[in-house]
């Protein structure tokens, strides 16, 4: 899905070809932001917490060679068996090796945008080993062959009728039956032979504790839990920064993981696994591709506290009218534009400029990431890379050549409102972006400072 | 109280009234006023695109601008927001520090720098009142809709002064208008459809004039409300708080 | 130089300077830790509660309020049987019920461990499930829940809170994806 040639510009571009269904995308989002606001407020203490989990991501950063090094070991007491993997391709091997040596040739996986990020899905494939993707949304966008749009909600880009038939090419659901309850009756039908078939089940990992060595994974559909429980061996997969200090930290991730999230109170499942149960293999991937890099970018290292609860997409403006593919990459939004020039600063180097630095997501991030101020942090450290155009750049040399100097500034005004010029074809045509759904504004006879020249003295 | 004016290039060159209502509003309430003439930009247009390395002359000229007036106030958000946030010189960082500190957008400060609590404004009118972003949530200019904190906004408690001025409601509060500096030409469907939305909103509720505190957003949602031919006019906060209290509004 | 040492090395390298953890004091704000606070939040999220003495009074109201019942386990029971069988075997049951070990209020989320449940999937693979709570053992906040439960004695334990669910379908909310399909509460003890 990465190493495509659009960019976000171009791909939402296409997706506002359809508004009606741009407006419904917004919406169906805005409910959940609206929800998480509902939620949000019923919690007198609710910005006392986010300062709370923001210092213990905090310190948790601070101090992830020791709490790896602990985890380890607790884990590995616990009767875990833990990988280190240094970046993608060393996890898919690490997954494909351990299924290989006991025979697996089907697989159930719950959600885990990690192993998004590293396709494994593909890897395994080629490796002659079936993925089913066991959460609804997930497995909705599997049988589209398409990639999740959103790290919660992985087909809210779909429509119910498309699902349905969807289901009805593969699941052989009636054809025209659209209805939601239906459909995830059929789907739990489905699901549940290949959960009673599986040998193996891959997880993601939401929460990682140092001091005992367990994994907190949270679902609302059980799907994480019927995958674990039931095969022989258990792979869950995760980013070294998903590690927490303590177990009583739980308590304020859960607060605020869902609530964030969806605006429901908790998700209806918080599992903790800590041991494998009786005859069940237990291994834990530790994946660090790119962290332990963005973890030395003083200023994207924050982004590494994200809990992936998905509020910053739920309430960008932008993401909500693009719609998550046009990220291409795995986790979209605004916390994708800052995850994802740290693993290609070239393939993704529109995505900070995917924004218009608005501010919201910083302030509904459960652990007060500074989105906004990385994005324009990123604008720079791009530009500066060398990843932009040479167009662009000789327009902004352009644009500050005439703002350093005044004479320049007033002359060029005089000449018929230099911006006009400065913005890329700034005129009334329809090769003017900006003319083409908007009108221009009406220069006036005179600018301000000739009006100040004349009015001065008597005002 | 010296301040300096600080008016920045597009509303010079589009949107002189509102630097005159600025002015002007300034005057009447009492503060001396002096415009630089050799100020230009604040290189937020650079700055937002990744060229914040090309602002170093701009910076420059701003500090020579205005190093000597006890405030420097804007009536931009955005602007006012950008020189806080990055205003630096190596060779005058003092200065630098001084006008980031003492530089104020115009809403915040009528009320936290000359406490007004009376204007003698009147302007009979439904009012749609635009947050833009960079004020509400970078200047704290009003609560912003994410935080579990009590409300308020700066710029509605003077609109509030105004007499016969009628805020509607919104159904979304605090959302942005697609503006976003080169973003607007960048990304320009998203960009226009979020303007589309916001404008829809102010006109569902009834909104005849939609006011703000920011004139970049305020020239988007113009371009798209005069596109649809909609009978809304858009306005700066400062042409509202300096109606004068015998002019009709819609003069 | 093995994965394993090259990432600790690169993250020891990399990471921040080191900062003081916060306590964690004076963030229940005033949830109140009430049967009722309780209640309020577990019929939102599609849950049933009945109050009763003690567990005698469960499989007469089962009975009544799940009348199809063809397989029914009880964790506490006396036939246990199940609990070294294949996990598999148990994808038939009905109903399961189960003891909690402690409820939160402001979540509706009652913890179980292994050690009480039985068998992991059983909570999970059960069409109906029934947890069984003490009235004394609900608390205000997941602090609360946490400060009681206190270091992990079993290899598994989970916070339930509601039904199974999903809404990825255009967000409608559907009780029953791959879990329980639905959820009673029983609160035994004297109401005062």
């Amino acid at each position: 899905m990465n190493r495509q040639t659009a960019d976000h510009a171009t791909l939402a571009d296409k997706f506002n070809q359809d508004e009606a269904r741009v407006n419904w995308h917004d919406e169906t989002l805005w409910w959940v932001r609206a929800k998480r606001d509902r939620i949000a407020w019923s919690i007198p203490e609710w910005e006392a917490l986010r300062d709370t989990a923001s210092r213990i991501k905090v310190n948790a950063l601070g101090n992830l060679h020791d709490y790896l090094l602990q985890f380890e070991e607790q884990a590995t007491r616990n009767g875990a068996v833990v990988h280190w993997a240094a970046d993608a391709e060393e996890h898919n091997r690490i997954v494909t090796d351990i299924l290989k040596k006991h025979g697996v040739q089907r697989i159930v996986k719950s959600k885990s945008m990690l192993t998004e990020e590293c396709h494994l899905n593909p890897y395994l494939a080629a490796n002659g080993i079936e993925v089913i993707d066991t959460d609804l949304g997930e497995r909705i966008v599997q049988l589209a062959k398409e990639p999740p749009s959103h790290i919660v909600l992985p087909c809210i880009h779909k429509k119910k009728e498309e699902i349905g038939e969807l289901f009805h090419e593969h699941l052989g659901t009636p054809a025209g039956n659209a209805d939601p309850k239906f459909l995830t009756a059929a789907a739990r039908q489905h699901l549940r032979k290949e959960f009673l078939q599986a040998d193996a089940a891959i997880t993601g990992v939401n929460f990682a504790v140092a001091e005992t060595g367990e994994m907190v994974v949270c679902t609302n559909e059980g799907n994480a839990d019927m995958g674990a429980h039931l095969a022989t061996v258990h792979i869950a997969c995760m980013g070294i920064e998903k590690i927490i200090p303590e177990r009583k930290h739980l308590g304020v991730f859960l607060r605020l993981l869902a609530r964030s999230a969806t605006g429901q109170p908790i998700t209806t499942y918080s599992s903790h696994f800590r041991q494998p149960r009786a005859g069940q293999e237990l291994h834990i991937v530790l994946v660090d591709n790119g962290r332990s890099r963005q973890l030395g970018r003083e200023d994207f290292r924050n982004s590494l506290k994200c809990i992936r609860c998905g509020a910053c997409m739920n309430t960008c403006p932008v993401y909500r009218r693009s719609g998550g593919h046009s990220y291409h990459t795995a986790v979209a939004g605004p916390i994708g534009a800052i995850l994802a020039p740290n693993l290609d600063m070239k393939d993704y180097a529109d995505l900070p400029f995917a924004s218009t630095l608005c501010g919201s997501c910083s302030n509904v991030c459960p652990v007060k990431i500074d989105i906004h101020q990385q994005l324009y942090k990123w604008r720079q450290v791009l530009v500066k890379e060398g990843h932009t155009t040479a167009a662009k750049t000789a327009s902004m040399k352009i644009m500050s050549g005439v703002l350093s100097a005044p004479r320049t500034y007033k002359t060029a005004g005089k000449m018929g409102r230099w911006v006009m010029r400065a913005f890329p074809g700034m005129v009334n045509n329809r090769m003017n972006p900006w003319y083409k759904q908007r009108e221009m504004p009406a220069p006036p006879a005179q600018s301000f400072s000739q009006w100040y020249e004349k009015n001065k003295k008597s005002s | 109280m010296k301040v300096g004016l600080f008016i920045p290039c597009y509303i010079d060159q589009f949107y002189p009234q509102v630097g005159i209502a600025t002015l002007q509003l300034l005057q009447k309430l009492g503060c001396e006023v002096e415009y630089p003439q050799g100020q230009t930009c604040c290189g937020q247009p650079m700055a937002n695109s990744g060229y914040e390395h090309l602002t170093h002359q701009c910076n420059t000229l701003f500090i020579k601008n205005f190093a000597d007036y006890d405030y420097i106030v804007g009536p931009s958000g955005s602007c006012v927001l950008h020189i806080k946030d990055h205003l630096h010189d190596p060779a005058a960082e003092e200065k630098a520090t001084g006008i980031r500190q003492r530089i104020y957008e115009l809403t915040e400060f009528l009320t936290d720098v000359l406490k007004v609590t009376s204007l003698p404004a009147r302007f009979p009118c439904k009012v749609g009142l635009h947050q833009s972003c960079h004020g509400q949530r970078g200047l704290a200019l009003a609560q912003m809709s994410e935080l579990v904190a009590p409300p308020f906004s700066k710029p509605e408690q003077l609109l509030r002064m105004v007499e016969g001025v009628e805020l509607v409601p919104l159904d979304r509060q605090d959302e942005c208008c697609g503006f976003g500096g080169t973003f607007c030409v960048t990304e320009e469907a998203v960009s226009v459809k979020m303007g589309k939305d916001r404008v829809a909103d102010h006109v569902k509720h009834g909104a005849e004039v939609i006011t703000g505190t920011d004139v970049s957003c305020l020239m988007h949602i113009e371009g798209i409300l005069r596109r649809q031919h909609a009978g809304v006019k858009v306005m700066h906060i400062a042409e509202i708080l300096n109606q004068n209290i015998h002019e009709q509004a819609n003069s | 130089m093995s994965s394993r040492e090259k990432i600790l090395a690169a993250v020891k390298q990399n990471q921040p300077e080191a900062s003081a953890l916060p306590a964690l004091t004076g963030l229940s704000g005033n949830m109140p830790g009430t049967l009722e606070a309780y209640r309020k939040v577990l019929e939102a999220l599609g849950g049933t509660l009945f109050e009763i003495e003690n567990e005698t009074a469960i499989p007469a109201l089962l009975a009544e309020h799940y009348p199809h019942l063809q397989r029914i386990i009880t964790a506490t029971g006396p036939e246990r049987t199940w609990i070294n069988e294949d996990p598999h075997l148990l994808e038939d049951v009905d109903m399961a019920v189960v003891p909690g070990q402690w409820g939160v209020a402001e979540n509706g989320a009652i913890w179980l461990t292994e050690q009480e449940v039985g068998a992991r999937v059983l909570p999970f693979i059960c069409q109906h499930l029934a947890i069984v709570l003490p009235r004394e053992r609900i608390l205000p906040t997941m602090h609360e829940a946490y400060d009681k439960i206190g270091a992990p004695q079993t290899g598994f334990g989970v916070f339930i809170a509601g039904p199974s669910k999903t809404a990825d379908i255009e967000q409608s909310l559907v009780l029953g994806a791959h879990g329980a399909k639905s959820l009673v509460v029983f609160i035994t003890g004297k109401s005062y």
